[in-house]
This record gives C-alpha cells, structure tokens and sequence, in this order.
C-alpha cells in the first residue's frame, strides 16, 4: 500500500515560508489533521519556537513537552490531532538525519523541507519504520482545494 | 488504579487506546506493567540499554516527574500519568 500525506497547496506554501523565515536557523512546527481509513490529511499547521540555545537553531530544533501539552489541547479543541511534524533543514538536502531518527517517534509524519539560500527547494515527507532502524518515504498530494475533514 | 494516557503516535502500539488503567506503586514499575502489556512499545520508550528515550517525558497530575523523584515518584490510586513526547531534530553533527 503507498502511504500518502495529503495537505493543500496553502499548507504546503506554509510549511515551505516558515523554513524560508527561520534561515538560516531551523524552523519548525505540528501538522495538525486527521487520519480516516488510512488517509492522513493535515488541516493546518501550528508553528511553534525552536527550543534550542541560540548557538544550536542552525543545526538543532527542539519542541519542548510543554509546547506539545498545549498543542494536543488545542488540537482537541479543534477536533483535529497532531499527525506530524515539519521542520526545515538549512542548507542540506530534505532527508532524515541520524539525529532525526534517534528522535522520532512512530506513526508521525515528518516533512522535511531543504532550504538553499534562503529559499525552500522541496519537501519530502517520512515515516519511521516499526523497528525504528530507518524511514521510509511517504507520498506528499498536494491538492488545489483546502480538504474538508469531518471531525 | 491510576490512568496513563498514551499519545497519539504511540497508540497503534496499545491497540489504540489512548489511556491505560495500571496498577503500580511507583512511576517506573508503571512503565514496566504497560510495557509488559504492550511488549511492542518498549522499543520506543526505552533505548537498547534500557534508559528512558530522550523523547519521553513523563507527568503526574500534571508536573514533571524530573521535579518529583523520577521514575521512583510514587503513584497512588485515581493518579493521571502522561507520556508526552518532545520532539527534536536536525542536521547531521553537532549535538
């Protein structure tokens, strides 16, 4: 089965300005949406600060517990979950470091977006594997319309 | 009995329950009882060596347990623990 993350082209336009913003720091955020039979749609996006000392945001961002306790509230409130995380790799290609994975949880969607001078080069979106030794691609359909998700 | 509640991204590991009744003495032997339970979410929540992952944080009745006495914070009846992720990443190098 090909798993696929679906987000309009707003989202995606989203995702891709806060990377360009945060440059040359890493930026970073939630996907919030939904997943019905076996469909992950995200909704919206919830940026968020980088943790990080100042010395590390180039490199390094970090989502503290706390920012995640208020964003599961407020994804409840809006009926929606956190079905991923983006952030932006300056400067590098948009695939998953060691570090990345050492971090990742499973079943979240990581978006990954490159951005080369300033400017967001593409994004890609992964999955970690169930044994936690890899990641595997996921699909990211961009659609035209904003996707409506019963909540 | 205390509840646990489980993130999202962990619950294909607990059948898809989002909150888990667990009958512990301490903060620690609640972990071992949900990942007796659920053998296949102890890879993530502990590493190979058998420490907490870096990612889990662990709250009673709201505080952090780091403020309390960690995994050894004791748990008594009608207790809310709650594993909440935090998430990080980047680049390769530095630390």
């Amino acid at each position: 089965m090909t798993i696929e993350l679906k987000l309009s082209n707003k989202v995606l336009s989203q995702i891709q300005a806060n990377g360009e913003n945060a440059y040359p720091e890493e930026g970073a955020g939630l996907m919030l949406g939904k997943e019905q039979d076996g469909r992950r749609v995200v909704q919206r996006i919830l940026p968020l600060n980088n943790a990080r000392e100042d010395t590390a945001r180039h490199n390094r961002y970090l989502i503290t517990a706390e920012d995640m306790m208020s964003a599961e509230m407020e994804a409840m409130r809006m009926g929606l979950d956190i079905v991923g995380i983006f952030h932006s790799h300056p400067d590098h290609p948009n695939r998953p470091s060691e570090f990345d994975r050492d971090w990742a949880l499973p079943w979240f969607s990581y978006v990954i977006t490159s951005v080369e001078n300033g400017r967001a080069v593409g994004s890609r979106s992964w999955r970690l594997a169930d044994d936690r030794k890899s990641f595997f691609e996921e699909i990211i359909v961009v659609l035209k319309e904003h996707p409506e998700v019963k909540s | 009995m205390s509840v646990l509640r489980i993130p999202t991204p962990l619950r294909p590991f607990t059948e898809g329950a989002s909150e888990v009744e667990i009958n512990a003495e301490n903060v620690g032997m609640a972990l071992e009882e949900l990942t007796r339970r659920y053998p296949s979410l102890r890879k993530h929540l502990f590493t190979e060596t058998g420490d907490l992952r870096s990612y889990v944080n662990l709250f009673i009745n709201n505080e952090d347990i780091r403020h309390l006495q960690g995994v050894d914070t004791p748990v008594s009846a009608g207790d809310q623990l709650m594993i909440i992720p935090s998430i990080a990443g980047g680049l390769p190098g530095g630390c």
